[in-house]
């Protein structure tokens, strides 16, 4: 018989945490991608608009990825 | 009566800490209950839950930042290049003079620097840092910005001292039958 593991909410905190360290990075790396995208564009170079977006959206993905493993966490 | 039962809890509770006023485990417990907690442990788990949670609609906020530059971009429109407009006589200036100029018409500020016999060089007069006008220092060879000591160099518009990072735009400019002409702005000052 298989039995689901489940943590206790201390263990789980551990996890949340290096989770939110994680969430935290991720942002203030599309913050970067943001302003020197934003600069860029404000300097006339646009070469570098949609690769940058292309990479936010790749964050956002790792990101949610982190979200749907908290709330299956939860579960 | 809320009762602490720390390490006496049965086997399907595993969440150690205070058992609620009705005595059920944590997890058959309605949300509200769950979201605000009696221990502090409970609460700091909710609170940092919450905080990944904002962190990445905020991750959302910034692709949608991204993404408005993209927009941004795709629709802005090209560079106008004109035939020239005529901004100054050759002779009007000597050598290390100064004029400022509209290109186009409405634009903001131009400055037009007459640096040899036959050259000039035309560049946007606001600096790139928080638009002050610039003045030229041709002894020096640069353009300056009194406002915070920004320096450019005056044969590219490239930022060599002080705050600006960006080059100013550079105004193309030609000289036909003894007067001066402004051709077009370069798009890129990166």
């Amino acid at each position: 018989m298989i039995r689901r593991l489940r943590m206790v909410r201390a263990q789980r905190m551990t996890i949340v945490n290096a989770m939110l360290a994680f969430v935290v990075l991720i942002v203030i790396l599309q913050l970067w991608l943001l302003t020197a995208t934003m600069n860029a564009y404000l300097g006339g170079d646009t070469a570098t608009v949609v690769p940058a977006a292309v990479g936010s959206l790749v964050c956002l993905g790792l990101n949610a990825g982190l979200l749907w493993y908290l709330f299956r966490l939860e579960k | 009566m809320i009762q602490n039962q720390r390490g006496l809890e049965g086997p399907q509770d595993l969440d150690h800490g205070t058992t609620p006023p009705d005595g059920r485990p944590i997890g058959e417990q309605p949300k509200w209950r769950r979201d605000f907690p009696i221990d502090w442990a409970q609460d700091e788990y909710v609170s940092r839950r919450e905080l990944v949670k904002f962190m990445v609609l905020t991750s959302a906020a910034m692709v949608v930042g991204q993404f408005w530059i993209v927009v941004k971009s795709a629709f802005r429109p090209p560079a106008s290049l004109s035939p020239g407009l005529p901004i100054a006589r050759v002779d009007e200036l000597s050598i290390g003079g100064a004029k400022t100029f509209t290109y186009p018409e409405g634009s903001t500020p131009r400055l037009l620097v007459r640096t040899g016999a036959a050259s000039f060089v035309a560049y946007d007069q606001l600096c790139t840092h928080l638009l002050c006008p610039v003045v030229p220092a041709f002894d020096e060879g640069r353009l300056h910005c009194p406002c915070h000591n920004g320096w450019f160099d005056l044969q590219t518009g490239r930022p060599v001292a002080g705050p600006p990072q960006r080059a100013l735009p550079r105004i193309f400019v030609e000289i036909r039958d003894g007067s001066v002409y402004a051709t077009g702005v370069e798009e890129s000052t990166t």
